[in-house]
């Protein structure tokens, strides 16, 4: 325990850093996962048939490759079409595509849970369809889609130690740099296991509270 | 103001409007009455282009009813309409319902809007519930809010889609009351009901619906009383006289 406590003291400043870039990371694929996951969502529910196809293939192309394989894509294969991300660029942007299909479908089913008569009441009084999702449906959305969009973001929490793949030293590769350099195996995968731990205990008492709040509707 | 013209309206094989002629003047106060499944309902959801319909033709003041051309948008803020689960917006006060259309829709300056709202509310009895939920009010409270609702628009017709089918019957008459203030004041009405009593009292016409064609129709009066088709008196003695 005293050993563990000193390599927890030695150790902490780096991991630290590690901490802060898988904030960036979570941080800025939950945006753009939350920010594609509305446009796929919206050109599903549009009843426009091109764009409801569109969305729906893509939902299904992105569920169907491993975050691990769209993250070497976008950093090691993009180059060779010309463009050249940085590892922190292409892991938000990578993670950010991959949860866009599970926040499209967490909001679809959000939009379609509202009933039909509240879209009626708002084209009578001559709505058209973007100011009927505007103020009727994704309003009334939110309520339904905020649990479920809590655990995306304990799951993108975690999740983002994919980025360590390509390079990216976040919490997961700082950890493993300093168990291989030190052979402290068990101090530092332990730390690093408790700082997720500790990131994840907030978020997990947002949903319960999300919980709370839609169940109390 | 609202004509219909040998209207037809098929769901899959079903057809549920075979042919529906018919036309609503100024001010007039027209009862549409009849089993149900009869196709009520479909007439007014056709009238402001919630459905659309096969073919005829359905005139709003002269224009086509077409719920694929822009020109509906203009059609509904002039045809308002009441449904019979009132479907206020649950998130929004009772004042923030009224005033979300001339808002949002006719872009009313905010200020005169709240106070049209409120003064509308206040018409419909419910001055001091502005701020309350539609949760915490009663169905006949909600209904009214929705009447509310629609006369915010300033429509120049409003459509009742069996308005107090879904309420307690203690709270029928508070709605009826409403809907006939209104009559009274001159306003344009369609009204699909089951409520025999007020279409005898406040409607100028009834149509008389069964198996999606116009039976009979006429004075309030005379086919409440005297219906002349077995079709109408038989519906009309089982409305009446349920035992």
């Amino acid at each position: 325990m005293q050993n563990f406590l000193r390599d927890a003291v030695e150790f902490m400043p780096i991991l630290l850093q590690g901490v802060w870039l898988t904030v960036v990371v979570t941080i800025g694929s939950l945006l753009l996962s939350t920010v594609l996951g509305l446009l796929w969502a919206l050109m599903r529910v549009s009843g426009i048939r091109v764009l409801t196809g569109l969305s729906a293939g893509l939902i299904n192309v992105i569920r169907g490759i491993p975050i691990i394989v769209l993250l070497f894509y976008l950093y090691f294969v993009m180059p060779d079409f010309g463009v050249a991300l940085t590892a922190l660029q292409a892991s938000i942007i990578g993670l950010g595509i991959a949860y866009s299909a599970y926040q499209a479908e967490n909001f679809r089913a959000g939009i379609e849970a509202i009933d039909k008569g509240q879209i009626e009441a708002a084209q009578t009084i001559g709505m058209g369809w973007w100011l009927t999702m505007r103020r009727v449906v994704l309003p009334q959305a939110v309520r339904i889609v905020l649990p479920p969009y809590g655990n995306v973001m304990i799951m993108m929490l975690k999740d983002s130690s994919q980025a360590s793949t390509i390079t990216v030293a976040e919490l997961a590769l700082q950890g493993k740099l300093i168990a291989s350099s030190t052979f402290k195996n068990t101090s530092v995968f332990t730390l690093v296991a408790l700082m997720y731990l500790t990131m994840s205990i907030p978020l997990i008492l947002l949903v319960r509270h999300f919980e709370n709040k839609a169940k109390r509707k | 103001m609202i004509e219909l013209s040998n209207v037809h309206k098929s769901f899959g094989s079903n057809e549920v409007l075979k042919g529906i002629t018919a036309s609503i003047e100024k001010s007039e106060v027209v009862c549409i009455i009849g089993p149900s499944g009869s196709g009520k309902s479909t007439i007014l959801r056709c009238i402001n282009g919630l459905e659309s319909y096969d073919s005829g033709d359905i005139l709003v003041e002269g224009t086509k009813v077409d719920n694929k051309a822009p020109s509906i948008v203009a059609i509904r803020t002039q045809v308002s309409m009441v449904f019979q689960r009132f479907n206020l917006f649950p998130h929004r006060t009772a004042l923030e319902n009224v005033v979300e259309g001339p808002i949002y829709v006719k872009k009313e300056p905010p200020a005169e809007a709240l106070e049209r709202g409120r003064a509308l509310l206040a018409q419909v009895g419910l001055a001091e519930k502005a701020d309350a939920h539609p949760g915490q009010l009663s169905g006949g409270q909600q209904q009214r809010v929705a009447i509310a609702r629609a006369l915010a628009m300033q429509p120049k017709a409003i459509l009742f889609d069996e308005p107090t089918s879904a309420l307690d019957p203690e709270l029928v008459g508070e709605v009826l009351g409403v809907m006939r203030k209104l009559a009274d004041d001159g306003m344009t009405m369609v009204v699909v009901t089951h409520e025999m009593g007020f279409a005898r009292d406040v409607a100028d016409r009834v149509l008389f619906i069964d198996g999606g064609v116009i039976v009979e129709q006429g004075a309030a009066k005379s086919v409440l009383n005297a219906p002349q088709h077995a079709r109408t008196q038989d519906f009309l003695h089982r409305v009446l006289h349920p035992l």
